[in-house]
C-alpha cells in the first residue's frame, strides 16, 4: 500500500477524522467548568462557616482562602463561575485584542522590512473561535470540579438573604457564620431615548456575536469602551466611539488619555469626545445615533451599538435589608477598611462594593475579606497598592497616587517622566509611543505611584508594583541593574532622573 | 544683520499686520489675512497693546495712535450685548470671532473667556498708556468701563474655576481645562475686577490641576504647546513675583517658561519623529495652523498631519509643523536662543517669513511638488504676539506699564502673587 498523506485519500481520511473529533475546548466542556447542564446542588450543611455569594475572581478568591484554612464554605452562583472577568471581560476582551493587534502590527511589516504585500480581512469566526477556546482553558483553573473536589458546596442559584446569618440558596435556606458578598456588577443601564427599544450590545452580549460588526458605534470612553472600539477597529470594524467627557479614560491622567486619543484615530477610529448620545433609532434596518457636542447636533449611521458606560453593582435582589447590610446609593455595599458591611458577620468584596471595578482588585478584596472574616481582622483594603491598567495599544497602567490626587491630599508632589521614544528598546521595537512617569514625594524619595502608557505597560507596571510594595525609594531604584536593552528600563531611567535632579545624597 | 535690526524689522513687519488688516472704521482686526476672515477679538487685544509700542517706536503717531485705539473701544462699547445669537457679547464678554464689518457674532463660535481676556488685557493696557487729556481721557474711561463690565463671576457658574465658554444655544461649555495653560491672565483680570470679581479660591482650583513635571531632565511646570508659556506673559512680567505654587517650587512664571524653552529645545534636539528640520536651534511645537488632515506613507511608515490645531511636546500631537514665529516670541525669555533659532530657519528655509512676517505654520516634512508645506499668509495672534514680546525684549514697555495697572496688580494679589516688584 502506497503510503501518501497528501493524497486524495489520506485527505479524506484527515477530513473525516477532524469532522469525528470534537473540540476538547468547545462549548461542552467550557460549560462542564463553569456551569455544569443538568448540575444538582449538594445538600447543605447544618450551617457553613462561609457562605460566598457569587463566583467571579473576589467569590472564587475568598472560596480558595477559606478552603485552605479547611473551613466549611458554600459558594453560590447564579449564572457562571468565573463571572465577568472570564466569561464576558478581561479574558475573551483579552484574546480578541491578541488578534486585534496582529492585524495592526501587518501595517508596520513594511517599515520593520517584512515583506507582506496583502493583509488579508479577519476571519471573525476563527477569531472568536479562539476566544472560547481560551475562555475554556483559563475556566479549567476554577472549574467546578476542581472546587467540589476541596469540598467547597457549589450552589447554582440565586442567592437572597432572609437574615442576619441565614440565606436562601435558591430555595434551600443556608446558615452561615460569617458571609462575604460578592456579586459583582453588570453594565450600566441608561436612558438614552429609543436605545431601550433597540437591540444593542453590552460587554455581557458581544462576546457572543457571530459576525463582525460593519459599523460599530460605542457609547462610552471608559477602559472596556477603548479596548473594545480599538480592537473592533483593527479587526475591520468602521468604529465611531462616543464619550461624554472632555477625554477618554478619565481616571486617567491628560497626557495619557491624551496619547490615547491619538492612537485611536491613527487606527481610523471616529472619535468624538465631550459628545452626548441623546437618541436612538431604528429607520429601514439601519440604527442611528442621534449626539450632541454643546450646540452641534449630529447623526451616526450603525449597524450595532455597544453601550459600554460602566457598571452598576447588583445588589437588587440580595435581600440585603434582611441582613441589616446598607448600600451606598451609586457606590455599591457600603464596607469599612477591612471590606465589613455594616452586619458584623458579613463582608463584601470585588465590584459590587469597590470604585475601581478591576479583576486584580477584586481578587485581592476577596481574599483580604475571608482573612478578615475567619482572622483578627488586621488586612486594610487601603493599604493595597494596586495596579490597573487598559489594555488598548498602547497600553496605559497607572498604580498609586497621581499628581492631582497628591495635590488633594495635600501632598507635595513631583513627576519624574521618560519618553519611550527615548528608550532604546522601545525604539527597536518599533513601539516607543507612550511615557513611564513616577510620582514623588517632594522634598524625599517616596514614590507615590506611576503611570506606564507603553506597549506592555501591563507588564512594566508591576515592577512599580514590587518596588512600591518593597518600600523602595528612587535613589535604590536608579542602582537597580535592568536588562539591556528592555523597555522596562524606562522606570530605571526615570529614577536617574531623578537622582541627576537632586544634589548627590549621602547613601 | 545686527541682531537689533533684525528685531526692529520683523517687529515692525508684524505690527504691520495689525494696521494693514485693521478695519478702518471699527478698529476691528481680521483673525487671518485670508479673504472674508472675521475678526478675532484677541487679536485686537494684541493690537490695543501694540499700539503704544508704534508710538515709542516712532511708527505712529501719538494722535493717530489714540484715535484708532479710541475708535476700536467706542465700538466695543457700543456693540450689543445681550442673549441674542447675533449680539457681539454678553456679560461683557464677547464672542471669539466678529464679522468685520458689522461686529457681531460669527460661525456660531462661541463666547470666550481667555480670548476676552486678551483683549481686556489690550484695553486695560491702552488705558495705562494713554495719560494726556482729550481722547485720552476718553480711553482711560472706556478702558475701566469695558473691564468694569466683564462679569467674571458669572463665568464661573457655581463651579470652582471658570468655564472656557458659553452659548446662548446650550449655556456654559462643557469642556475640559486640566492644567496649566495660557488661562493665567483669565484668572488674574478675574480676581482684580472691582464689580464681578470671581472668588478667591477659584485660582486655587486651576493650580490645583497643576502638573509639576521633571520632563527630558528639566523641572516644568508642565504644558506641551509653547503658547501656553507666552500669552499671560505678553502682558505680564512674572520676573520675580510668584503665586503659592511657585513659591513653593522656588520658581516663577518667567523662569518657568525658560523652562519650557529648554524641553522644546532638547526635544527638537532628540527629534523622535525623524520630522526634518527639527533641531535645537529649529523648535516651535504650538498652536497654529497645519496642513489639513491627511496621510502620506514616507519611509515605509504612515505620516498623519492635522489642520489648525494645538500642537505640544514632548506627549504630542506632533506631526512635524513647526510655527516660524514661535522661536522669537520668546526672545525675552532666552535672547540667544531665540535669535539663533530665528537666523538658522530665516536661512534654512527663507519662505517662512515673507514681507518681514512669519506664517502660522510650517511643516518641511511634508513635501508636495517639491514644495515644503507653508501656511498660507498670516494670522494675527502671532503677529500681536511678536510685536509685544519683542519690545519686551528691547524695552520691557508693556510689562512697566502693566506694572502701575491697578486691576492686574490687584488680581496678582489676590492669586497670592508677592515678591519681586509688587
Amino acid at each position: 500500500m502506497r503510503a501518501d498523506p497528501r493524497g486524495f485519500g489520506g485527505r479524506r481520511f484527515y477530513r473525516r477524522v477532524a469532522l469525528a473529533m470534537s473540540d476538547p475546548m468547545g462549548q461542552d466542556e467550557y460549560l462542564r467548568r463553569v456551569r455544569p447542564v443538568g448540575w444538582e446542588n449538594p445538600p447543605p450543611k447544618r450551617v457553613y462557616d462561609l457562605a460566598v455569594l457569587g463566583a467571579g475572581p473576589a467569590g472564587l478568591a475568598a472560596v480558595d482562602s477559606a478552603a485552605r484554612r479547611g473551613l466549611s464554605v458554600a459558594l453560590i452562583e447564579r449564572d457562571r463561575l468565573g463571572g465577568n472577568s472570564l466569561n464576558a471581560g478581561s479574558v475573551p476582551s483579552k484574546a480578541i485584542i491578541r488578534t486585534a493587534r496582529v492585524h495592526s502590527a501587518i501595517r508596520d511589516l513594511e517599515e520593520l522590512g517584512a515583506s507582506v504585500s496583502i493583509a488579508a480581512p479577519a476571519d471573525f469566526g476563527a477569531v472568536m473561535a479562539r476566544m472560547r477556546r481560551i475562555r475554556t482553558r483559563i475556566a479549567e483553573y476554577h472549574s467546578v470540579e476542581r472546587l467540589r473536589a476541596r469540598g467547597v458546596d457549589v450552589f447554582f442559584c440565586s442567592a437572597s438573604f432572609i437574615g442576619p446569618n441565614a440565606l436562601l440558596a435558591g430555595n434551600t435556606p443556608l446558615s452561615f457564620k460569617k458571609a462575604i458578598v460578592a456579586t459583582g456588577a453588570r453594565p450600566r443601564p441608561c436612558d438614552i431615548e429609543g436605545l431601550g427599544q433597540i437591540a444593542h450590545l453590552t460587554s455581557e452580549s458581544i462576546f457572543d456575536i457571530a459576525a463582525l460588526p460593519t459599523r460599530l458605534g460605542v457609547i462610552g470612553g471608559g477602559p472596556l469602551g477603548c479596548e473594545l472600539a480599538q480592537a473592533f477597529c483593527r479587526l475591520g470594524s468602521r468604529v465611531t466611539i462616543v464619550q461624554n467627557d472632555p477625554k477618554f479614560l478619565p481616571q486617567e491622567e491628560r497626557d495619557a488619555a491624551e496619547l490615547l486619543s491619538l492612537s485611536l484615530s491613527r487606527d481610523g477610529v471616529e472619535t468624538r469626545l465631550n459628545t452626548t448620545v441623546v437618541g436612538a433609532r431604528l429607520e429601514n434596518d439601519e440604527k442611528f445615533l442621534d449626539t450632541l457636542e454643546n450646540d452641534s447636533k449630529s447623526s451616526i449611521a450603525v449597524d450595532d451599538i455597544l453601550l459600554s458606560i460602566g457598571r452598576v453593582a447588583n445588589v437588587e435582589t440580595l435581600g440585603l435589608e434582611l441582613a441589616g447590610i446598607r448600600v451606598d446609593p451609586g457606590e455599591g455595599i457600603k464596607i469599612d477598611d477591612f471590606l465589613c458591611t455594616t452586619n458584623a458577620d458579613v463582608y463584601a468584596a470585588g465590584d459590587v462594593c469597590k470604585p475601581h471595578k478591576f479583576t486584580n482588585i477584586a481578587e485581592a478584596s476577596g481574599r483580604i475579606a475571608a482573612l478578615n472574616a475567619w482572622g483578627r481582622r488586621t488586612e486594610r483594603q487601603s493599604h493595597l497598592a494596586i495596579p490597573w491598567c487598559t489594555y488598548c495599544d498602547p497600553e496605559i497602567a497607572h498604580i498609586g497616587m497621581n499628581l492631582v490626587e497628591a495635590w488633594q491630599r495635600s501632598i507635595p508632589a513631583k513627576s519624574f517622566t521618560v519618553m519611550m521614544q527615548d528608550v532604546d528598546r522601545a525604539i527597536t521595537d518599533g513601539q516607543d509611543d507612550g511615557f513611564v512617569k513616577i510620582y514623588v514625594r517632594e522634598g524625599t524619595d517616596e514614590i507615590l505611584g506611576a503611570t506606564i502608557v507603553a506597549a506592555r505597560a501591563s507588564e512594566m507596571i508591576n515592577e512599580m508594583s514590587v518596588v512600591m510594595s518593597a518600600g523602595i525609594g528612587m535613589h535604590k531604584l536608579a542602582t537597580v541593574l535592568h536588562s539591556y536593552p528592555a523597555q522596562s528600563d524606562a522606570i530605571r531611567l526615570a529614577a536617574l532622573a531623578f537622582v541627576r535632579n537632586r544634589p548627590p545624597s549621602p547613601w | 544683520m545686527p541682531d537689533e535690526a533684525l528685531l526692529d524689522r520683523l517687529q515692525r513687519g508684524a505690527f504691520g499686520y495689525l494696521t494693514q488688516y485693521a478695519h478702518d472704521e471699527n478698529g476691528l482686526i481680521a483673525d487671518t489675512s485670508r479673504t472674508g476672515s472675521p475678526c478675532s477679538i484677541a487679536v485686537v487685544g494684541f493690537a490695543l497693546s501694540s499700539y503704544p509700542v508704534a508710538v515709542e517706536r516712532g511708527w505712529m503717531p501719538r494722535a493717530v495712535a489714540a484715535a484708532q485705539t479710541l475708535k476700536t473701544l467706542r465700538f466695543f462699547w457700543k456693540s450689543p450685548q445681550s442673549e441674542r445669537p447675533d449680539a457681539a457679547g454678553y456679560k461683557g464678554f464677547y464672542y471669539h470671532f466678529l464679522d468685520m464689518q458689522s461686529g457681531r457674532r460669527v460661525w456660531q463660535c462661541e463666547l470666550s473667556l481667555v480670548d476676552t481676556s486678551l483683549l481686556i488685557a489690550g484695553v486695560l493696557t491702552a488705558g495705562c498708556y494713554f495719560d494726556a487729556g482729550g481722547d485720552e481721557a476718553e480711553i482711560r474711561a472706556l478702558s475701566d468701563a469695558l473691564y468694569g463690565r466683564v462679569d467674571w463671576h458669572w463665568a464661573q457658574n457655581g463651579q470652582e474655576t471658570v468655564s472656557q465658554g458659553w452659548k446662548p444655544e446650550c449655556g456654559f461649555l462643557h469642556y475640559g481645562w486640566e492644567g496649566y495653560n495660557e488661562a493665567t491672565i483669565v484668572y488674574i483680570l478675574g480676581l482684580g475686577s472691582p464689580t464681578h470679581a470671581v472668588s478667591t479660591k477659584s485660582f486655587t482650583g486651576w493650580t490645583s490641576t497643576y502638573q509639576w513635571e521633571n520632563l527630558l531632565g528639566v523641572d516644568v511646570l508642565y504644558s506641551g504647546p509653547l503658547f501656553t508659556h507666552l500669552f499671560s506673559h505678553a502682558w505680564i512680567d512674572y520676573r520675580g513675583i510668584r503665586d503659592p505654587f511657585m513659591r513653593d517650587r522656588g520658581s516663577d512664571y518667567f523662569e518657568n517658561t525658560q523652562h519650557a524653552i529648554a524641553v522644546h529645545r532638547e526635544y527638537g534636539a532628540r527629534n523622535p519623529h525623524g520630522y526634518r528640520g527639527y533641531d535645537r536651534n529649529l523648535w516651535g511645537v504650538t498652536a497654529g495652523d497645519g496642513p489639513g488632515n491627511r496621510e502620506m506613507r514616507q519611509n515605509n511608515r504612515d505620516r498623519r498631519f492635522f489642520g489648525y490645531m494645538s500642537r505640544g511636546v514632548p506627549f504630542g500631537p506632533d506631526d512635524g509643523t513647526i510655527a516660524p514665529w514661535a522661536m522669537l516670541a520668546t526672545v525675552p525669555f532666552g535672547p540667544e536662543a531665540a535669535l539663533q533659532g530665528t537666523r538658522q530657519l530665516l536661512r534654512s528655509f527663507p519662505r517662512v517669513c515673507i514681507h518681514d512676517r512669519f506664517s502660522s505654520g510650517f511643516n518641511p516634512t511634508l513635501v508636495e511638488n517639491g514644495v515644503e508645506w507653508l501656511s498660507e499668509g498670516w494670522y494675527g495672534l502671532d503677529q500681536g504676539l511678536l510685536v509685544l514680546m519683542i519690545e519686551n525684549h528691547r524695552t520691557g514697555l508693556i510689562w512697566e506699564l502693566t506694572r502701575q495697572c491697578v486691576p492686574i496688580r490687584a488680581g496678582l494679589a489676590g492669586a497670592g502673587f508677592t515678591g519681586g516688584w509688587l
